[in-house]
């Protein structure tokens, strides 16, 4: 009489089911319900979502885009790195690549911009620190987040997705300064 | 001469073929596992940062070969040892075309010999996931495409098997519960190894130069239909065990057959969508697809498992109860075999899956939350506790129930058998804990060097986080101590351990060679009678019938929404994005 026995009842499922198992199964749907809709939800009424904005692109074309901004809004240079203060509410463009994310970018507080995340090479992935937004970035894609940062400092860019020997090293920057 | 034997202390009865074939795949399964515990060694003193054993390419290296071994082929060869149990044993009926199933074997042993070359040599420390355009070697594509064809063979194997039982009549009515998840498990092993041949096939012929370019999105939707769907397999599998142990232990049959049937049937319907957990903070798929897969369709396959969270328990309570053992909510409990591995490391395996593993599954498997986890070390701490705690330590439960039924051998070191699950759930369970703070702080997985040595810029995580890893290093040395445990006992058993059939050598039990003739001395088993029927009060009453269990259900259901929502909040806290 287990669990490796067949079933005793010949029509085993109509056998009654317990109360509790009952009682069990209803309070599990209604959670699972619950979670469910809270995707949605957080979709309309919360503030942290994927934009759902991407762009196949090629890792030249992406480097252009960069480059451009870079031209036109470099502000500074770090470690050979060059820091980059583009307009609020512009595109702005964060290339990742064996092993640097490059540029620096210097936002200002409660402002509003559209970040472009690509690879130039392998996968990496954006590791906003200590923020703690962690995003994946695949070569061959654009994807757009409209970001708003609303604390100021410098934070870091961790590379949390594994892209060979040096992957430790690629550290990058974002800087906020209230406006 | 027969084709069977009937073991003495537990009934089952064993195929001759069967026998040598499950032996052989446990065995194989084993040593998997010691590679994968070595390895584990220099993974957990590396990130432990005051340790920090080992050079960045060693690293990456040992990272790589202790995926695949801990979760592919100690998994995998083990998982087939199962499905032969299942079907053959449990259905006493003689294994169909054993000859293939030794050509399964045979692919998948070649397969994993290959692929450890590959991994080993350290040209191909591309991690389990071998994202394109990362290139590893060719055979290391190649022993997986071989592995995944024996395991396919083997699914083929099981599923012959059931259809020769039905087929011989050698049960009455319908499949027992165990089979059925095994059956289960096997379904799933199917898509699951569709979907690796398509990403890994074309990978392979692009490592030769064949195929010129792979989509690295592309790839990591397909990679993640067979990468994840493996890993729902061991949850099929375990769950069946789980369902197994306490019919061994206790005579417990399911509350409802009918209950826990729907829940297997979810998961063959809904456990594959969840691919998607690995893809929710990617470019180019949109938010639709990602809740709806993300959530197996409305949790339905969560669901599932937390219907069995109730059944696996609620039905050991009955059996238990039925015992006598009916004092206030929890005697059936207090008073279960603690000093037996295969219920201890039963227990732990169901405790630390459900409350850790499966809560926090839910919660980064979140299309928003995933932003605050994705690629933190949050994520191997969560599957450490489903596929190590929960899969892993269920096998350990079911070697130490084998070593005499299968094996025919006494257990080594009892003592050692008896405080193993102890040992390795307290230091994965500190390991897991650990990992998931400091995760939750930003840790990045597969990640050499959390002080950015060498690096243009900096970065300081907090001191926390160190502490946390290296907490996370203490457990996870402790963790490695249990599974040495283990090994000693499983290996020491089947050299060392009383013999409780004289034929039952060394040779014997690695499966090179099969037990005395005269000992398979039956032809066909009798037939597998349906099971006992309960008086009728019993099985017409529709009352509480476990009430111990209800409560702990109820309290991994507050944990479970508590949890829940402190994530979101910790979410809301985080910059606006959209």
């Amino acid at each position: 009489m287990t669990s490796f026995q067949p079933p005793a009842e010949i029509n085993w499922w109509k056998s009654p089911i317990g109360k509790d198992e009952i009682l069990w199964i209803g309070i599990a749907l209604v959670w699972c319900l619950i979670m469910f809709f809270m995707m949605p939800y957080w979709h309309v009424y919360g503030k942290q979502n994927l934009s759902n904005e991407a762009y196949q692109t090629t890792p030249a074309k992406f480097q252009a885009s960069v480059d451009e901004m870079v031209a036109k809004y470099k502000v500074g240079e770090e470690a050979g790195i060059p820091i980059v203060k583009p307009p609020a509410g512009s595109d702005v463009y964060l290339a990742g690549r064996l092993w640097q994310w490059y540029p620096i970018l210097e936002l200002e507080k409660d402002q509003t911009y559209r970040l472009h995340l690509s690879s130039l090479d392998w996968n990496h992935g954006f590791s906003l620190q200590p923020v703690n937004i962690n995003l994946q970035v695949i070569p061959g894609y654009d994807m757009v987040i409209s970001l708003t940062p609303d604390t100021t400092g410098d934070f870091g860019i961790v590379c949390n997705e594994y892209c060979g020997i040096g992957h430790h090293t690629m550290l990058g920057k974002i800087i906020v300064r209230e406006k | 001469m027969g084709q069977f034997r009937q073991c003495p202390d537990s009934g089952f009865f064993f195929d001759k073929s069967a026998e040598r074939l499950m032996k052989a795949n446990a065995v194989v399964a084993v040593v998997a596992l010691l590679i994968a515990g070595i390895l584990a060694l220099g993974v957990v003193l590396t990130r432990w940062q005051s340790v920090h054993l080992l050079p960045a390419d060693a690293f990456y290296t040992v990272l790589t070969g202790h995926g695949i071994n801990g979760l592919i082929y100690w998994i995998i060869f083990f998982e087939m040892a199962v499905l032969y149990f299942a079907s053959s044993t449990l259905l006493r009926v003689q294994l169909a075309t054993p000859r293939w199933a030794w050509a399964g074997f045979g692919l998948m042993l070649t397969g994993a010999v290959m692929n450890n070359i590959a991994i080993l040599s350290g040209k191909s420390s591309v991690m389990m996931t071998s994202y394109v355009p990362m290139q590893a070697q060719p055979h290391f594509y190649l022993g997986l495409i071989l592995f995944a064809v024996g395991a396919l063979i083997g699914c083929f194997v099981f599923l012959g098997t059931l259809v020769k039982a039905k087929d011989e009549n050698t049960y009455e009515g319908s499949i027992p519960l165990v089979t059925f998840g095994a059956l289960t498990a096997a379904i799933i092993a199917v898509f699951t190894i569709a979907s690796g041949a398509i990403v890994l096939i074309p990978t392979f012929l692009w490592s030769i130069g064949y195929v010129n370019h792979i989509d690295a999105a592309m790839y990591r939707v397909i990679w993640w239909a067979f990468g994840h769907s493996s890993q729902q397999i061991n949850v099929a599998a375990h769950v069946s065990i789980w369902y197994l142990i306490i019919g061994v232990l206790f005579g417990a049959r399911p509350m409802s057959e009918k209950v826990s049937r729907f829940a297997f049937l979810l998961y063959i319907l809904f456990l594959q969508l969840a691919s998607a957990h690995h893809i929710l903070a990617d470019p180019g798929i949109s938010s639709e697809w990602k809740i709806f897969n993300t959530s197996y369709a409305m949790y339905l396959a969560v669901l599932a498992s937390l219907i069995h969270g109730l059944t696996v328990p609620g039905s050991m309570e009955i059996a238990q109860r039925r015992k006598g053992l009916t004092k206030g909510l929890f005697e059936w409990l207090r008073k279960a075999p603690w000093g037996n591995p295969v219920f201890s490391g039963f227990f732990i395996s169901l405790v630390i899956f459900g409350f850790i593993g499966g809560i926090t599954g839910v919660v980064m498997g979140t299309e928003q939350i995933n932003l605050i986890i994705h690629n933190t070390i949050y994520v191997p701490a969560h599957f450490h506790a489903t596929v190590v705690v929960g899969t892993s330590l269920t096998f350990m439960a079911l070697t130490y129930l084998l070593i005499p039924v299968l094996f025919r051998r006494q257990t080594f070191l009892p003592k050692i058998a008896q405080w193993q699950p102890y040992v390795f759930g307290l230091g994965m369970t500190i390991l897991i804990l650990f990992q998931l703070g400091a995760g939750t702080l930003g840790v990045s997985r597969r990640h050499w060097d959390m002080g950015f040595t060498g690096a243009a810029l900096s970065f300081d995580y907090a001191g926390t986080a160190y502490m946390m890893m290296a907490v996370s290093g203490v457990g996870g040395v402790l963790a490695a101590v249990g599974g040495a445990m283990f090994i000693v006992v499983a290996v020491g058993s089947l050299i060392f351990g009383k013999k409780l059939e004289p034929s039952a050598g060394f040779l014997q039990s690695f499966a090179l060679k099969p037990l005395a003739p005269e000992v398979y001395n039956i032809d066909q088993p009798a037939l597998l009678a349906r099971a006992e029927k309960l008086p009728v009060e019993e099985s017409k009453s529709s009352g509480f019938h476990s009430p111990g269990t209800f409560v702990l259900a109820m309290i991994l259901m507050v944990c479970f929404v508590v949890y829940y929502f402190i994530n979101w909040d910790y979410l809301s806290s985080v910059w606006p994005m959209g």
